[in-house]
């Protein structure tokens, strides 16, 4: 369970995240929609560490990421993310990528890491591409395999960043099947997406953001199709 | 018109001479860029702190060579260290090196992408671990062009240990110009070797970089 209570957060003087209260309960799948600079990214970056936070506090599984004494590496190994860039490790191949966390943080065996690696670039349709360099991809692949590198590390959650946004329109598709086909298999979700058709297919609750605060929250139904708040209604107009 | 007075122990001195040039260029390069990955990672990753280590290695980019070699060798005299020109030279050399192998380091780590980083980060890699597995490799490749370019730029930066004696190419190939009177043939022999090394290293940076670019 993710248990996000009054997170404030800010760079400099610029407050991005102004008092975000949110729970991610096991098996949960929660869409976080919301125009650019209402904080939605920057709370997923605060989820696992990535960033800090000004005030209020975030648990992951009864751990406090905002605690000194909290080892991150560790609890990273739980929470996978995908980024908008997708980020691959250019000098590694396909497989090298998604073997190298598995090795290197879990101490994983090479046989043993690049059985389960290959499973999940399997799962993710790259089966054909384990010996080929990222930048021979493209994006839609290389999506997939960050998703396979993410999953490799066996997180009891996925963090998705806008990871259709840096996509060209025809391989959208392929991304959203991948991360479909993991909302079924029953992971543990924060979706921060513009894909508002995906939301409301695949989110238990959508989450508004607007100011750096939640707007409105609910089933898909509500949220995204009887908004309470003309806020929500505007965003919506605007995106479809 | 066509005779010379060049003999093939005149030849044979040269290579001498251009062997000493390599050696202090291998020697200059290995000590230059252990100093310069340890100067260029700390430069990258504590910027403010490191600022005193900035001004030093800034001397040593600014002031000639020559002059250097000169003050080191004095110093060493005076400071009464029982060391070989060599190894002075080396040592000038090889600080030289650093300097400037520092700020190409320095760009290479500066140029790995931070959300790459951030990606390493968040699949629990810790911070040793993505300098060695993410930033180290890709650094590498960035820097590798800056870095050849120093390696042939401090092979001719060679020459100057003349100045405390040792006989490298250029020395030597002066040598047998005072003897035989025939500058324009000599020059032209050691210019020619030069170039030999100059290329040896270039293709083999070459085949290196391109085993590289086939990932890319």
């Amino acid at each position: 369970m993710i248990e996000i209570e009054n997170v404030h957060k800010s760079f400099g003087d610029l407050d991005v995240i102004k008092g975000v209260s949110l729970t991610v309960n096991k098996g949960e799948v929660v869409s976080i929609i919301g125009g650019s600079g209402s904080g939605k990214s920057t709370l997923l970056m605060c989820i696992n560490g990535l960033e800090v936070i000004q005030q209020g506090s975030i648990r992951v599984d009864g751990t406090e990421v905002h605690n000194k004494a909290t080892d991150l590496n560790r609890l990273r190994q739980k929470i996978g993310i995908v980024f908008q860039q997708w980020n691959a490790f250019p000098h590694l191949t396909v497989l090298e990528n998604v073997m190298l966390a598995p090795r290197k943080v879990l101490g994983q065996s090479r046989a043993e890491a690049e059985d389960i690696a290959v499973r999940q670039l399997t799962h993710v349709g790259l089966a054909d591409k384990l010996k080929v360099f990222p930048g021979k991809l493209s994006g839609g692949q290389q999506q997939r395999m960050a998703i396979a590198r993410a999953l490799a590390m066996s997180p009891d959650y996925m963090l998705f960043d806008e990871a259709t946004s840096a996509l060209d329109p025809q391989l959208v598709g392929e991304v959203l099947d991948t991360m479909r086909m993991l909302a079924e298999d029953g992971m543990t979700m924060v979706l921060v997406t513009h894909e508002i058709s995906f939301a409301r297919e695949v989110s238990d609750r959508v989450a508004f953001f607007r100011n750096g605060l939640v707007h409105e929250i609910g089933t898909p139904e509500r949220v995204l199709v009887s908004p309470q708040y003309a806020e929500t209604a505007d965003f919506l107009k605007s995106v479809l | 018109m066509l005779t010379t007075s060049i003999t093939s122990t005149d030849l044979l001195f040269l290579l001498q001479g251009a062997w000493t040039t390599i050696l202090l260029t291998l020697w200059a390069m290995l000590l230059g860029t252990a100093g310069g990955v340890i100067c260029g990672l700390l430069r990258a990753t504590l910027p403010r702190a490191t600022l005193p280590l900035a001004w030093v290695l800034d001397a040593f980019r600014s002031v000639p060579l020559l002059i250097q070699f000169v003050l080191f060798n004095s110093l060493k005299s005076i400071a009464g260290l029982d060391w070989s020109a060599f190894s002075v030279a080396c040592a000038v050399l090889g600080v030289y090196a650093a300097a400037y192998c520092t700020e190409i380091v320095r760009s290479g780590v500066l140029a790995v992408s931070p959300n790459v980083r951030r990606a390493g980060r968040s699949l629990g890699l810790n911070y040793w671990q993505d300098l060695r597995y993410i930033v180290m490799p890709m650094a590498t490749r960035i820097a590798f062009p800056g870095w050849l370019n120093l390696t042939l730029s401090v092979m001719k930066d060679t020459a100057l240990v003349m100045w405390i004696g040792i006989v490298e190419l250029l020395r030597a190939s002066q040598i047998i110009v005072t003897r035989i009177q025939e500058p324009l043939l000599v020059l032209c022999i050691a210019g020619l070797i030069y170039y030999f090394i100059s290329l040896v290293v270039a293709r083999l940076g070459n085949q290196l970089e391109k085993r590289w670019q086939e990932n890319d």
